[in-house]
């Protein structure tokens, strides 16, 4: 399958295969309102991890990086500019995120006070897991779903 | 003064600052009429969302005997929380007015946004099933006074291990100690969480042990502390009537256990310790109970910067 190259943009390049969705989705690129032509390659071959997702976000040169590290850590983002890639960027997991995760524990209280920022701490940085700045409820990257 | 205003967790306070408050505390003990007025003039602010008797009590008390005053609310109903004012909003309400704020709240880490909202001192008097930092002073100094230290002990910590806000503080507090064997007695359903596992008991090298039995370590203790099964932090009654009557100790255990061993119990106690185990020497948990309020004197005095 042939999907053609992007003159300035992102190509989010090694998200493992299936999590294409769930990073736009944590980017915030899959809403009405977004306004960049996004590509959505599922399944492409991948010589490192026989297969891989690739999104090409076309005239985006920011990204959150946090986020790419909390969803695809082992992708590769390149920034593309004039049909040249000027950088690669590896991500790395963040310290601490805040307003991308929800907390999953119903006695917190992030549950039913309004207008505070949802916080999370990296907990375990080999299983990727973060805990929440209030409850101290442990969430695992691995169990993280797109609602 | 103490390092941080904020007293959400034990690990807010040093092992040398909860030993100076314990130290305070024994001699307020002794000398109650030296501090009858350290605090005059300062008030302090109780907001009890969640209900309570002796941490709500307690805390007034020692204000009291301090010579300071307290307000607040015990039911939030009568408050402006029950137009749906938020935290926030109701801390920065209550800053204009007090010099000390204790909260006790059923949402896990509602202190953490007091605190985010005011300058004031804010003290966590509970925060759902999650941490009870006052509560520890109390059970660390009841442990100092009736054992004669920390170091060395065998503690058994039996029932709701999963909601029990008081074994979680504890178990904190207790990681810094040298020596200490901690032994854990619930049910399955009712295990520690896995916060407190991983990032205390694990992450400083506790020598822990897991029970499902109590009979099988009783004989072991230096120190029983029995929680009740929470009905309040059940989302399904029929678990709690499954689980709630998971231990009961009485006279007939009590054989089991050491003749120095004491029995501890944060308070309220529904059926887990029989009341013929009242009149045991080794029961502590009246004893410990007003503990709590000379470790909240102190508290608030190093919170404030008073001195006698």
């Amino acid at each position: 399958m042939v999907v053609d190259s992007i003159k300035n943009g992102l190509v989010i390049d090694h998200i493992k295969a299936g999590n294409a969705m769930k990073l736009l989705h944590y980017l915030g690129v899959d809403t009405e309102q977004g306004t960049e032509t996004v590509a959505i390659i599922m399944n492409a071959t991948s010589q490192k991890a026989g297969r891989k997702d690739i999104v090409k976000i076309e005239d985006r040169t920011d990204i959150d990086m946090d986020v790419v590290g909390l969803i695809a850590p082992e992708a590769t983002v390149n920034v593309i500019k004039d049909n040249v890639l000027v950088e690669k960027i590896r991500p790395e997991l963040p310290k601490s995120v805040i307003n991308v995760l929800s907390c999953r524990n119903p006695r917190c209280v992030t549950s039913t006070e309004r207008d505070i920022p949802q916080i999370f701490i990296l907990n375990d940085e080999v299983n990727m897991e973060y805990r929440c700045r209030y409850c101290d409820e442990i969430i695992a990257m691995r169990d993280v779903k797109v609602l | 003064m103490l390092k941080n205003k904020y007293i959400l967790e034990p690990m807010d306070l040093t092992v040398e600052e909860m030993d100076e408050i314990f130290e305070l505390a024994e001699d307020i003990m002794e000398n109650p009429a030296k501090y009858a007025h350290v605090a005059d003039g300062k008030i302090m602010a109780t907001l009890f969302y969640e209900p309570s008797t002796r941490t709500r009590l307690s805390f007034t008390a020692a204000m009291l005997r301090l010579g300071g005053q307290v307000m607040g609310f015990s039911d939030p109903s009568a408050s402006s929380v029950k137009k749906g004012e938020s935290i926030s909003d109701t801390i920065k309400t209550v800053s204009c007015y007090a010099d000390i704020i204790v909260m006790r709240h059923p949402k896990e880490g509602a202190p953490r946004v007091a605190a985010s909202a005011t300058d004031l001192p804010v003290i966590n008097a509970g925060d759902g099933g999650h941490q009870h930092p006052t509560q520890t002073l109390t059970d660390l100094e009841t442990i100092r006074k009736y054992k004669g230290g920390v170091e060395g002990l065998t503690i058994g910590l039996c029932g709701d291990l999963m909601f029990g806000r008081t074994v979680h503080s504890l178990i904190k507090a207790l990681s810094r100690y040298k020596n200490v064997r901690i032994k854990l007695i619930s049910p399955k359903e009712l295990v520690i969480p896995e916060y407190v596992r991983k990032n205390v008991m694990e992450a400083s090298g506790m020598d822990y042990e897991e029970f499902n039995r109590l009979e099988d370590v009783l004989p072991d203790l230096d120190v029983l502390y029995m929680t009740r099964v929470q009905k309040e932090r059940f989302f399904n009654e029929d678990d709690y009537i499954r689980l709630k009557d998971f231990y009961i100790l009485n006279a007939e255990k009590m054989k089991l256990a050491k003749p120095d061993m004491i029995i501890m119990h944060p308070l309220p106690r529904v059926n887990e310790i029989a009341k013929e185990v009242d009149d045991d020497p080794r029961a502590c948990y009246f004893k410990q109970m007003r503990m709590g309020m000379f470790v909240r004197m102190a508290l608030v005095m190093k919170l404030l910067g008073l001195e006698a």
